[in-house]
C-alpha cells in the first residue's frame, strides 16, 4: 500500500496520472507534462510536495548541533525565517541528503526528501544523543508549492491584508508565519523550478482547501514530472542523481554550500578538506544537444581530454529550450564539447555551467 | 481506460497496424503506448524507400520520459512517412490512430499480420 497525500482524492478527481514515488502514489502529471512545464514557466503552477519530509529542532544545543550536522552553517541565518541550502554529509564525505534549514522562533525545521526519509531521521536521532535537542518529525504538515512569474500574485490573492503584507515583505529564501486563523501557515519564498513562488506549509486538514482555491485563482495543478523537468532547466540537483552516499558535495556543484568556517567541525569535513587539497577529479557541468534526441540518465560523456569517461546524472528534453539539455559528472579536464553515447552512436554535445532557464528566460 | 479499435490488429509492444483497401498497411502506436510514455518530443521514422521485417525495430519514439523502440508487425517495402511527425510530434499524444500513423508499409505477405493481436487479444494483453 502506497503513501497517500492529504491531496490524493483531489488529485484523481482532477485527473492525476499517478505513479509510485518512493513510496508515496503521486501525479507525475495531469495530461500532458510539458503544458504543465509551460504553465509554471509563463504563469502559475502549483505541486503537491507533501510527501517531502519536515523535521523541527528544538532545545539547547539546536544551534551547535546543526553546526555539527550539516556541511552549511546554520551561523548564517540572522533573521527568523530566513532559509539555508545544505549537505547532510557522512564520515566519508558522501551526501546522505540534501536539505533546506529554515531559522524559526522556536528552532530550526529541515525539509529533506521523501526518498531518503528513513535513513535520513535515522541519522539525525543518532547525532543528536550527544546534544540537547528535540527532533520532530512533522507528517501531519502538507505542503503545496505555488510556482511560476503570476504565482505569488494569484496566491495573495486568496489572503487577508495582513497575510499579504506578510509575504510580500518576504525577501526570496525566507518565510514566515501568516496570522489570525492561518497562523499555523508557514509560507516561504523558495522553490525548485527556477521561477518565484512559494512553498507552504500548513495543516493537512486545509490543505485540499488551499489547492481548490488555488485553481480557481488560475494556478494549474502540475505533476512530479513537470517539477523535474523545471528544476533540470533550472540546473538545480536532485539527491540519487546528482550526488548519493558516495559522491562528495565538492564534485556536485555543491562546493559553494559548504561552510569552511574556522574551527566548525562539521560530519565530513575531515575526508572534504583532503579531497579539496589533493584536488577534485570530477566536476558537475551542464550538456546541450542541439541534435535531435534526448539525453537521458546513464548515458556515458566521452571526454577528448580525458581517458576517463563521464556520466549524465539527469537527462530530459528542455520544453522551454525545445532541444535536449542534461547534468552530467566528466572528468574536470572537460572542454567546451564532448560526446555522448546514445544507444551506440556518438553525438556532440555542447558543455555549459549546469544552469539553463531562469525566470522563464534561456541562460 | 484507452481506447482500443476493433479494425485493427495489434502487437503487444504496442503498436498497431490497419489493412487499407489498397493492400498496403498503416502503422502506429496505440492509445495506450501514448499515454504510457507522456508528452512525445521526437520520433525517428525508417526511410521511405528501405526495407522493415515484421517484428523488427523500425524506429524510435522519444518522450520527456523515455526512449521507445517501435516494431514493423509486418514485412514489406516503406512506401510513406508521416512528416507531419517531424514538427509536431505531439500529434501522436493528441490522435494516435489517426492523424498520428508512423508509416505505410507494402506489405510482403499480409498473412504475417494473422499472427498479431486482434483487438480483443490486445485489450487482454493489458490487463485493464
Amino acid at each position: 500500500m502506497l503513501n497517500q497525500t492529504p491531496l490524493h482524492a483531489v488529485h484523481q478527481e482532477m485527473g492525476g496520472k499517478l505513479v509510485d514515488f518512493s513510496g508515496w502514489s503521486m501525479p507525475v502529471n495531469y495530461g500532458s507534462q510539458i503544458e504543465e512545464h509551460h504553465a509554471v514557466r509563463r504563469d502559475a503552477g502549483m505541486f503537491d510536495v507533501s510527501h517531502m519530509t519536515v523535521v523541527d529542532v528544538r532545545g539547547a544545543d539546536a544551534k551547535v548541533f546543526l553546526q555539527y550536522l550539516l556541511a552549511n552553517d546554520v551561523e548564517k541565518l540572522k533573521a527568523n525565517g530566513k532559509a539555508l541550502y545544505s549537505a547532510m554529509l557522512n564520515e566519508r564525505g558522501g551526501v546522505i541528503d540534501d536539505l533546506i534549514v529554515y531559522l524559526m522562533d522556536w528552532g530550526y525545521r529541515l525539509v529533506v526528501n521523501c526518498g531518503t526519509r528513513a535513513k535520513d531521521l535515522a541519522w539525525i536521532e543518532l547525532q543528536a544523543k550527544n546534544f540537547q535537542v528535540e527532533v520532530q518529525e512533522r507528517p501531519e504538515l502538507a505542503m503545496i508549492a505555488v510556482q511560476g512569474p503570476n504565482a505569488r500574485q494569484k496566491f495573495h490573492s486568496l489572503l487577508s491584508a495582513e497575510d499579504v503584507a506578510v509575504v510580500d515583505a518576504l525577501s526570496v529564501f525566507s518565510g514566515a508565519y501568516l496570522t489570525g486563523a492561518r497562523s499555523e501557515w508557514f509560507v516561504a519564498r523558495t522553490g525548485y523550478t527556477g521561477e518565484d513562488g512559494y512553498e507552504v506549509m500548513l495543516p493537512e486538514a486545509e490543505a485540499e482547501n488551499l489547492w481548490r482555491s488555488l485553481v480557481n485563482a488560475g494556478v494549474r495543478p502540475c505533476g512530479l514530472g513537470a517539477r523535474d523537468t523545471l528544476r533540470l532547466e533550472a540546473g538545480m540537483n536532485l539527491y540519487g542523481h546528482e550526488m548519493n552516499d558516495e559522491v562528495s558535495p565538492l564534485v556536485a556543484n555543491m562546493a559553494w554550500t559548504i561552510a569552511w568556517t574556522e574551527g566548525r567541525d562539521f560530519i565530513g569535513r575531515a575526508v572534504l578538506e583532503k579531497a579539496k587539497a589533493e584536488g577534485v577529479r570530477d566536476k558537475l557541468v551542464g550538456l546541450v544537444m542541439h541534435e535531435r534526441g534526448v539525453l537521458r540518465d546513464g548515458y556515458p560523456v566521452l571526454v577528448a581530454e580525458s581517458d576517463r569517461q563521464g556520466v549524465i546524472t539527469s537527462g530530459s528534453f528542455s520544453p522551454t529550450l525545445g532541444y535536449s539539455i542534461a547534468l552530467a559528472r566528466v572528468p574536470v579536464e572537460v572542454g567546451s564539447s564532448a560526446k555522448v553515447l546514445i544507444r551506440g552512436k556518438e553525438v556532440q554535445v555542447d558543455v555549459v555551467k549546469p544552469n539553463f532557464v531562469r525566470n522563464g528566460k534561456p541562460v | 481506460m484507452s481506447e482500443i479499435r476493433s479494425e485493427l490488429k495489434y502487437l503487444s509492444s504496442h503498436e498497431w497496424a490497419r489493412i487499407e483497401d489498397d493492400g498496403t498497411v498503416t502503422i502506429g502506436i496505440t492509445d495506450h503506448a501514448q499515454a504510457a510514455l507522456g508528452d512525445v518530443v521526437f520520433v525517428e521514422l525508417p526511410e521511405v524507400g528501405t526495407t522493415v521485417n515484421a517484428g523488427q525495430e523500425a524506429g524510435v519514439v522519444e518522450s520527456v520520459k523515455a526512449a521507445s523502440d517501435i516494431y514493423s508487425p509486418v514485412s514489406g517495402e516503406v512506401i510513406a512517412i508521416n512528416e507531419r511527425l517531424v514538427d509536431a510530434p505531439e500529434t501522436i499524444n493528441s490522435s494516435p490512430y489517426d492523424d498520428g500513423w508512423f508509416f505505410k508499409v507494402q506489405p510482403d505477405d499480409l498473412e504475417e499480420l494473422e499472427d498479431a493481436l486482434d483487438a480483443e487479444a490486445y485489450q487482454a494483453s493489458l490487463g485493464e
